[in-house]
């Protein structure tokens, strides 16, 4: 079964911040509402939800930027993973 | 009859006393044998004992949850709250070293590379070495963001500035996870108490936890290696110190657990057998009103630290707000039992007499360490307006 990861990335963000229109390819930091808290909260959602780790050296703000950018680093992340359609 | 806390014989006269277990029953039998006895003592000398610090060690109870790889027990969260909240119960001195080494344990597990885990995690399993939490300053207590604290690149390495307050366990711990400015964000380091330049000044007489060994540290010139650094650089710097605070306040709110459930158990026994008028105090509707209380928000605060728990050990990035929450509840609960605990015995309450005393003093601290409580209420209002536009 494939997944659209990044409609799930999307969707956890708009859960955060309602009042923000996000689109896939929209900088999420250029809206004002990113900090430390979301950037946990964010990396252990997508941790758990596509059931990946991510090392230090991923967690880089390119990697975060966007919805695509996300999708691609959980695709790298999870080339074990069968199934996964970035 | 078997008990899930035994010791051999040969350990027993060697003065060990390793845990086979970590449940509830064993850690609540380690202490009530080494730690509720000696509280009060502890509490009136300011300090925490050697031999303690090393039977906790020896029973395995610094840091269960790191790997079996590196000398823990690869214990689940719920459980570990489980193990603060007992020794909370006990004294909450000692729970708050816990929670601090607890702290810097979990930041190098979880955000370091493998020589500085390879380096320091088997010392903190085995709590050879202890660690200690460096945020506050003289000038910034819950404005984190306010640190003046620096660490500026210096020949490839770094050269750290500042001085830190507050530091629990300072006196004692041999390494300090500390908290410094960046040229491009906050940044953790792991800093030896024995590198050239930390000065180590005592803080006594506090109002509570009066033996956690407080300390004021002050970093002059203090030269560090490159790797000195914990975890990532830039964005998700602030990651590191966002989940190592989670985690302490996680120690708190289950130690806050622990100091309502020893307020009921205090008076429970006292009213059970003091009389006022010829009729014991439990029999009095005024009292039985507070001991149902504390019953009532020992549980809720139990099950609010268990979930947040359950949420930890699924991933779930919804613990860092049940966190939150439980941390709120559990220690403005403890605060008020404690206050209704001294109430109900009536002089002796305020005297050295009863431990009531000691937890009176130390639940007021459990409002303020770890996100004071109004910066958490501030979080928690917060969070009802997700999902709604603004």
């Amino acid at each position: 079964m494939s997944r659209d990861v990044t409609s799930e990335v999307l969707a956890f963000i708009v859960s955060r911040f309602p009042q923000a229109e996000v689109t896939e390819s929209e900088d999420i930091f250029s809206l004002g509402y990113v900090n430390s808290l979301f950037a946990m909260e964010l990396v252990m959602f997508l941790e758990k939800t596509f059931e990946i780790t991510i090392p230090n050296e991923e967690l880089r703000i390119d990697n975060f930027r966007t919805a695509l950018a996300m999708a691609d680093l959980i695709g790298r992340r999870s080339a074990d993973a069968v199934g996964i359609a970035p | 009859m078997s008990t899930a806390y035994e010791v051999t014989s040969e350990e027993e006269a060697a003065g060990r006393s390793h845990l086979r277990s970590f449940d509830r029953g064993a850690v609540r039998e380690f202490v009530d044998r080494h730690i509720v006895p000696f509280a009060d003592m502890y509490d009136r000398l300011g300090r925490i004992p050697d031999e303690l610090l090393d039977r906790i060690a020896e029973a395995g109870l610094w840091a269960p949850f790191l790997s079996a790889e590196v000398g823990g027990a690869g214990l689940d969260m719920v459980t570990l709250g489980r193990v603060h909240e007992e020794v909370g119960r006990g004294c909450s001195s000692v729970r708050s070293l816990l929670t601090v080494h607890t702290m810097l344990a979990w930041a190098v597990q979880r955000w370091g590379s493998p020589a500085q885990r390879e380096r320091w995690l088997p010392e903190v399993a085995a709590g050879r070495t202890l660690g200690a939490f460096c945020l506050s300053e003289p000038g910034a207590g819950s404005d984190a963001a306010g640190i003046v604290t620096t660490a500026v690149d210096h020949r490839g390495g770094w050269r750290l500035n500042g001085t830190k307050t507050w530091v629990t366990g300072g006196q004692r711990a041999e390494l300090f996870l500390v908290f410094a400015r960046t040229a491009t964000s906050i940044g953790a380091f792991l800093v030896p108490r024995s590198t050239s330049g930390v000065s180590v000044q005592p803080i006594d007489d506090m109002l509570g936890t009066r033996a956690s060994m407080l300390a004021e540290i002050t970093f002059r010139d203090v030269l560090l290696d490159a790797d000195a650094l914990l975890g990532p650089s830039g964005f998700t710097a602030g990651m590191v110190l966002t989940g190592t605070l989670d985690l302490g306040r996680y120690s708190v709110a289950a130690g806050s657990v622990g100091i309502i459930q020893a307020c009921l158990d205090a008076c429970a026994a006292y009213t059970a057998t003091r009389t006022v008028g010829g009729t014991q105090l439990r029999h009095l509707p005024l009292i039985q009103a507070k001991i149902s209380d504390m019953v009532t928000d020992v549980r809720a605060a139990r099950m609010l630290v268990e979930e947040a728990g359950r949420l930890k050990d699924a991933g779930d990035a919804d613990t860092i707000m049940a966190t939150w929450v439980a941390k709120y509840f559990a220690s403005t609960a403890a605060a008020r039992h404690a206050g209704e605990a001294v109430q109900v015995h009536g002089a002796g309450g305020c005297s050295p007499r009863h431990p009531v005393a000691r937890l009176y003093r130390d639940s007021k601290v459990m409002e303020i360490i770890e996100g004071s409580n109004e910066i958490q209420r501030l979080t928690i209002a917060a969070a009802a307006y997700q999902g709604r536009a603004a």
